[in-house]
């Protein structure tokens, strides 16, 4: 990865509950999760883990309770910063090249050099002499490469990672693993929501359990990290 | 400046997907070819009839391919979750509508355009002598279309059902768009033709409205 020109960040939930229409998606979720520090959110379908990132991303937002940046001294920020976020979906257009998707959303978000970050982006995943093929054309894995390189665009400080192993082959998930390394590594703040114990969830640093949308574990408050993740597999 | 940057951005995205899938164009383009060709053949109608009933059969042919043109709107977004993409990556989601409904209307108008001598030839109306105003006419019709359905298409891409729901809430909404560019159009069409100032105002009212509703509400639509 390239090196790191962000301000570390964390992030605070305080009494989140999201509803749709009567159902509870979270319930009071509260947590801090301070700036470096790697979650892995285990929990069954439904449990809220997609919902819970979604609103870190600000893509969702919570019926009630508030989420709050901190800087590296877990004062709370004005501005939230941008985050990164990979999802099972790609997030990325079939229709358009890799290259042609890193510089649609690198002009989106303003930066400067567009080419030149998406050049180097693609390079690091290891899509730059497939830079001018249409992504429809990549397989699973290089599609999950072209999200990641996306996700990187704007040098996020926290990296939003919903479920993004689902469907990589053995190889893929091992690349994978070894990126969100580099990234928990570069001081980043990484949220990841998993199935289960695998190769990517030996880099968390901290493991939380929900369960119909309310926290009922976490390592933090003394859980087994194993326990958390194997209750996932159940 | 961001907001008109990021719809140009997203505009020539929307334009090099779709010409280069030519999934919208070609369908509507068939799609609205067929109607005005199964209405002559059903009608078999007079210069007279044509200039009294032409309007309408040419407006109702354009409600119905705009149906077809704008459900995949945001459907399409939706395969990949790049709406999610989108959201992350622009200030304002207004740009968002923008680009799209710029889109719809170019397509929208391109479709008007490339009838148009067809339903000349097939219904017997002469069109070339108020051709630019037509074009202004369809113009304003098209972006009413366009406007309405755009949001129609946010809201129904995230319903069940999107496929009925889209066509039930636009045809009602576009009534009023319907007879203002029908009147607009056959005040065009007759042998003296006048500009129909007073239907194309109605229109700028109805898109000016839409538009500003959109910009007001539009971060709701794209909501979770």
């Amino acid at each position: 990865m390239t090196p790191a020109s962000f301000s570390p960040t964390g992030i605070r939930f305080e009494n989140i509950d999201k509803r749709y229409g009567g159902l509870y998606a979270l319930r009071r979720v509260s947590l801090e999760v301070p700036a470096g520090e790697c979650v892995a959110f285990a929990g069954r379908n439904g449990s809220g883990k997609t919902t819970l990132l979604r609103i870190a991303a600000r893509l969702a937002r919570p019926s009630s309770g508030t989420v709050n940046f901190l800087n590296g001294s877990g004062e709370k920020l004005a501005t939230p910063p941008p985050a990164g976020f990979v999802a099972h979906a790609t997030m990325v257009y079939d229709e358009l090249t890799a290259e042609e998707n890193m510089l649609l959303f690198a002009r989106l978000q303003g930066i400067a050099k567009p080419t030149a970050r998406a050049e180097t982006l693609l390079a690091e995943v290891g899509l730059l002499e497939r830079r001018n093929s249409l992504v429809r054309t990549f397989s699973r894995g290089m599609r999950q490469r072209v999200a990641i390189a996306r996700a990187l665009l704007n040098e996020p400080a926290v990296i939003l990672l919903d479920e993004p192993t689902t469907g990589l082959d053995p190889q893929g998930t091992s690349w994978f693993a070894q990126t969100v390394r580099q990234l928990r590594d570069s001081g980043r703040t990484v949220l990841m929501s998993l199935h289960g114990e695998s190769e990517v969830s030996t880099l968390a640093t901290r493991a939380i359990r929900l369960d119909a949308g309310a926290v009922v574990a976490d390592t933090r408050t003394g859980a087994n990290f194993r326990s958390i993740l194997a209750f996932a597999n159940a | 400046m961001a907001l008109l940057s990021n719809t140009a951005v997203l505009l020539g995205k929307e334009l090099r997907t779709e010409f280069r899938s030519r999934e919208l164009l070609t369908t509507t383009v068939v799609f609205i070819l067929t109607i005005v060709v199964l209405f002559s053949f059903t009608f078999d109608p007079s210069v007279n009839e044509s200039r009294r009933f032409g309007p309408g059969l040419l407006w109702l042919a354009f409600l119905f391919a705009a149906s077809l043109m704008l459900q995949p709107c945001f459907l399409r977004e939706q395969t990949n979750d790049t709406l999610s993409a989108l959201r992350l990556s622009v200030n304002d989601p207004f740009a968002i509508f923008l680009a799209k409904l710029a889109a719809n209307t170019l397509f929208l108008l391109l479709t008007q355009v490339l009838l148009l001598p067809v339903f000349s030839i097939l219904y017997n109306v002469p069109v070339l002598g108020a051709f630019p105003q037509l074009i202004l006419v369809m113009f304003m019709g098209s972006l009413g279309l366009s406007v309405t359905g755009t949001a129609l298409s946010a809201i129904s891409a995230q319903a069940r059902m999107r496929e009925l729901l889209l066509p039930l809430l636009l045809l009602p909404l576009l009534t009023p768009v319907l007879i203002a560019s029908t009147e607009a159009t056959a005040s065009l069409l007759v042998l003296n033709p006048i500009m129909p100032w007073k239907w194309l105002g109605f229109l700028l009212g109805f898109d000016v409205v839409f538009l500003t509703a959109l910009w007001l509400f539009g971060e709701y639509l794209l909501e979770e």
